[in-house]
């Protein structure tokens, strides 16, 4: 196998990838301009592309970084609620797509910073005591979203009323880049020297502490990135639909988001991608059995873990590139092959 | 009311919930300490045993006493069969995974127990009732009585089993290292199950106890109450049976302590803001132990 | 071999995604679907949308509505249907979720073509549905969505047009117990309790104290609790020990129920107030610890004959089952919706064209329908002018006690 691969230069394979990307857009929007992805189903991919950025988010710290946060729900909150209060703010003074962008760009601030202030304290802990710790936090910001209001004497997050009519600005086109930037950073992130320190303190903290690396500084910068790009998610959240409400965010959400990673293999990140496509579409898909629906899905979820118990893809990352690499090797290792039976 | 009486009374009342929180929170405790498992479902294990008094009681009309055997041997039974059919395959695999399959289990017995008996909650019919008891002004609700002390004996109970008798032994050795374990000749198949079956079964008096007191009875009843029991057992030192106890106690009164002082409306952010302090002081909870790793 | 299972899983899903996709797109080719001024409806019928929460925590209030809606459109197309078509339902879930209720909603738009919706049952999901139903002009009613924000945006001062309902808003029910406190029993101080995350509670709390600030009443206490809760016996205590003179538990019946319990139980004497959410209440307390509390209320269970009939029908329906407010309220926006449709096709309009729903909308905006609760007609903001029904709990039963 390894001999029939033909190694594809870099710069090349970034070409080939951005040429894929670019085809699945096009492709979609082609679809979508001839009126077979309606807007039913241009609403679902927008859903999908949000619930990949949360599960491609969260695997970082989960399946490259190797701890179990369970508040995840809580920046992506954080960010929709920054961003929507924003966007209400400057609707209509500002350019909306300027606007758009300089929301996206807060919403991940905003979490990052969150992601910073809890992370220090949080990842002091290991194992479960961190998963309740970010549990934990991750109601507090759900808490506060709620009452903070009564505190501040004005109308800030609505509270319970829900803050409402946010700007519907989330289109698939926006969404689609964000889960494109979001990949390619975590991508290379991961290819680069904090990548290999993630997952070198995955493997064992303990001996990489040992090899000099400053594994508190990066289990935090882990958390950090998580954390910013759970805000994106919710920022094109709160674009998509329009009004937030705090119990939106609750714990649920947040196992609701580990799901997709875990289903998808912890650290694959196509797996995390594949996941949380077929988890958001899953929902319409039963439709059909309207009261079963969610039984079903249960049941869906204990079998794949049952008969495939290291999520989908387990931790097996998809390469366009490689793909083609030994697609070509295959090819011209035939043509060889046959070339010497000739001879 | 003096304030003497006042704080009694919400010590009570702490006391009360959290009795019922302390029950549940052994069920996490011990699962946890035997197989590093979050048992998500445990909670809706509750959910079950509740629906079991009521069929038995409101549908059947059959006597109290059947009730509550009914529900104590049906949560058991369920524990056991959840344990065989989702957990024993995994039990090789990453933990996560099984962590997925405990919230898939969960999700499962809510939505099951919505499609067959409704969304709605139903009343359940009273279980036992006696007279209130006053010292002073302080008002003693029987419910709470019987609610305190059949915890408090069902905990002596369990200490005693685990503490003294061979299959606590067993139980203990499991949770220590499963393969040595094995290799002195405990089955440990068996001792699982048997620790499933324990959980549950506190499970089931923790519904009885939970329907006294607190006579509903909805599908989605497990998830919240389930939730604060596991963070009672995180509080108390997971895995520690005296620390879920305590942990649990410590939730009740915490919560009717942050509501006495007027905050309730911030009372979940309190408690988890209380609790995040405790992890940060004493990172494996009041009773864990501290693991020293080794390098 | 099991990468493999898993694969094949993964595709079969895919799978039945674009199977679903292939059927959905279906219906936008054929006439009748959205946008298509100018082509007959299909099979002479007229769909429409019926959204609510029929899974999920908050079930038995979207399924008490589906059952009351279609209770009263089976009836419609039993008797010959509108204008000679038979009405179709397309019922969706929600969950109360309101990213459901969005994909629901534009599923129905898109892959089913409604002409108009009966939904959604909670505020939250159904203020999503609206800020996709009022761009292309949607009628929409609802049976229970209570937040003033479903049909008036206060923002831009724009009332959605196209959005009605046959409940009583938030803050109406609020300010009418407080007047209520103040005028018929009296009250001189009053203490609330409330779930902090549900709107629905918190804009009747809100309104209730503003009301009760202005016309002399002092709110001694004002108490919270999460969804999930159980237990209210330290928030209680607390307002035992303030001794207020009534007390307002605007929340839905089962908690209201165990709050009236407790209260009892920790030493609270005063009279409790509720609001809608109450009815029902009975069943989950008993009668001495209820003995005189008041809510009020859209439905006065065996008032009068409509409804007496109502409640017959609806037991004969639903295996003997009693209604309750909502089943009430999802039978009266079937009953002004299926009026409109009346109007519109007397237009000799087609269903699923613009014109058609503009039609709806017009005859909603001035019905007179005559539902089980009320006879309906509706102010600038598009929420229904009734009064409201004081209910009083004697015995253990829900007695009417007198229009306020």
């Amino acid at each position: 196998m390894k001999k029939n691969t033909v190694h594809i230069p870099m710069p090349i394979r970034y070409l080939i990838n951005a040429a894929a990307i670019a085809a699945i857009y096009l492709i979609i929007s082609a679809l979508s301009s001839a009126g077979v992805i309606t807007n039913y189903y241009t609403k679902i991919l927008i859903l999908i592309c949000i619930n990949i950025i949360l599960a491609v988010s969260l695997n970082l710290v989960t399946g490259y970084l190797g701890q179990l946060p369970l508040g995840h729900a809580g920046f992506m909150a954080v960010g929709a609620y920054a961003s929507g209060i924003f966007m209400r703010a400057v609707s209509g003074s500002m350019p909306t797509g300027l606007a758009v962008f300089l929301s996206l760009i807060l919403a991940a601030i905003v979490a990052g910073i969150f992601g910073f202030i809890i992370g220090i304290p949080a990842l002091r802990l290991k194992g479960d005591y961190l998963a309740i710790i970010t549990l934990g936090f991750g109601e507090i910001i759900r808490v506060v979203l709620l009452n903070i209001d009564s505190v501040l004497g004005f109308n800030f997050t609505y509270g319970a009323a829900s803050l409402k009519n946010i700007p519907k600005t989330t289109t698939f086109t926006l969404a689609f880049i964000c889960v494109v930037v979001v990949c390619f950073l975590i991508h290379t992130m991961m290819k680069s020297r904090y990548g290999r320190a993630i997952l070198s303190i995955r493997e064992n903290e303990i001996a990489s502490e040992s090899c000099g690396i400053r594994t508190t500084y990066f289990k935090t910068m882990a958390f950090v990135v998580s954390a910013a790009f759970a805000g994106v998610a919710g920022s094109l959240y709160a674009g998509y639909l329009g009004i937030l409400n705090p119990a939106n965010f609750g714990f649920m959400k947040s196992i609701e988001i580990l799901v997709m990673v875990v289903l998808g293999g912890m650290g694959s990140m196509i797996g995390s991608v594949v996941s949380a496509a077929v988890l958001s579409a899953l929902p319409e898909v039963l439709r059909a059995f309207a009261d079963y629906r969610m039984v079903a899905y249960s049941l869906l979820l204990i079998l794949v873990m049952i008969f495939k118990p290291s999520g989908l893809m387990g931790t097996y990352d998809f390469s366009f590139t490689n793909l083609i690499g030994r697609l070509i090797g295959r090819i011209s290792g035939k043509r060889t092959a046959r070339k010497e039976s000739a001879e | 009311m003096s304030v003497l009486s006042m704080i009694v009374s919400q010590l009570i009342n702490g006391l009360q919930s959290g009795s019922v929180y302390a029950l549940i929170a052994l069920g996490y405790s011990m699962v946890y300490g035997i197989i590093m498992l979050l048992n998500f479902a445990h909670g809706d294990i509750i959910m079950v045993g509740a629906y079991i008094v009521w069929v038995t009681m409101s549908v059947l009309g059959l006597p109290p006493a059947v009730g509550i055997i009914a529900a104590v041997a049906g949560c058991t039974l369920l524990g056991v069969i959840i344990e065989k059919v989702a957990y024993t395959p995994l039990r090789k695999s990453p933990r996560l995974s099984l962590l997925i399959t405990a919230i898939g289990v969960s999700f499962f017995l809510q939505n099951i127990a919505q499609l067959i008996i409704g969304a709605g909650s139903k009343t359940m019919p009273a279980i036992v009732s006696g007279p209130n008891l006053y010292i002073g002004s302080v008002n003693l609700s029987f419910v709470a009585i019987v609610t305190i002390v059949v915890s408090l004996i069902s905990m002596a109970i369990l200490t005693i089993l685990v503490q003294k008798t061979k299959m606590g032994k067993a139980m203990r050795a499991v949770s220590e290292d499963m393969g040595t374990a094995q290799l002195m000749g405990i089955s440990v198949n068996k001792t699982i199950s048997f620790t499933f079956a324990i959980g549950s079964a506190l499970a089931g008096i923790g519904a009885v106890l939970y329907s006294c007191a607190y006579p509903q009875a909805s599908p989605t009843m497990g998830s919240m109450l389930g939730l604060k029991a596991f963070v009672a057992a995180v509080l108390g030192g997971i895995g520690s049976i005296p620390g879920a106890m305590i942990g649990g106690f410590a939730i009740g009164i915490l919560e009717a302590f942050v509501s006495a002082v007027g905050l309730s409306v911030w009372k979940d952010g309190v408690v988890f803001a209380i609790l995040i302090l405790v992890l940060l002081i004493k990172p494996t909870g009041i009773m864990g132990r501290e693991i020293k790793e080794k390098v | 071999m099991k990468r493999i299972l898993a694969l094949v899983l993964v595709l079969v899903l895919a799978l039945a995604l674009f199977g679903c996709g292939g059927k959905a797109n279906e219906p936008s080719k054929t006439p009748g679907g959205t946008d298509q001024p100018g082509k007959p409806a299909e099979g002479g019928s007229i769909k429409i949308g019926l959204l609510g929460c029929i899974t999920g925590e908050y079930a038995q209030y979207g399924i008490a509505v589906h059952n009351g809606a279609k209770l009263y459109i089976n009836k419609v197309n039993a008797e010959g249907g509108v204008n000679g078509k038979q009405i179709e339902i397309v019922e969706y879930d929600d969950k109360g979720d309101g990213t459901e209720a969005v994909n629901a909603f534009t599923r129905m738009v898109d892959n089913d073509g409604i002409t108009a919706l009966i939904g959604s049952v909670l505020s939250g999901a159904t203020i999503a549905v609206v800020s996709e139903a009022y761009p292309i002009g949607m009628p929409m009613i609802s049976a229970s969505a209570t937040a003033a924000g479903v049909t008036y945006n206060e923002d831009t001062d724009t009332v959605f047009s196209n959005v009605f309902r046959v409940c009583f808003i938030d803050p109406f029910q609020g300010e009418k117990m407080a007047h209520f406190a103040a005028e018929v029993l009296g009250a001189k101080t009053a203490a609330v309790i409330y779930e902090t995350g549900n709107d629905y509670a918190v804009g009747l709390k809100d309104a209730f104290v503003k009301a009760a600030q202005e016309i002399g009443i002092s709110v001694v206490a004002d108490e919270g609790y999460s969804k999930g809760d159980k237990d209210f016996r330290s928030q209680l205590t607390n307002i035992a020990a303030k001794n207020p003179d009534v007390i307002f538990s605007p929340n839905y019946y089962e908690d209201d129920g165990m709050i009236v319990t407790q209260a009892r139980q920790v030493g609270v004497t005063g009279t409790f107030l509720g609001g809608d959410g109450w009815a029902k209440v009975t069943e989950y307390a008993s009668a001495a610890d209820l003995e005189g509390s008041y809510y009020c209320s859209a439905y006065a269970p065996g008032s009068t004959d409509a409804v007496k009939q109502f409640e017959a029908d609806y037991a004969a329906a639903y295996n003997g089952e009693t209604p309750n407010m909502f089943a009430a309220l999802g039978y009266d926006a079937a009953v002004v919706l299926v009026d409109a449709l009346k109007a519109a096709e007397a237009k000799g309009l087609t269903a699923g064209t613009d014109e058609y729903k503009a039609a709806v909308i017009e005859a909603m905006k001035n019905t007179s329908a005559v539902g089980v609760t009320s006879q309906y007609s509706f102010d600038e903001f598009n929420n229904p002018i009734k009064d409201a029904v004081i209910i009083k709990i004697t015995d253990g039963k829900e007695v009417f006690d007198r229009m306020f």
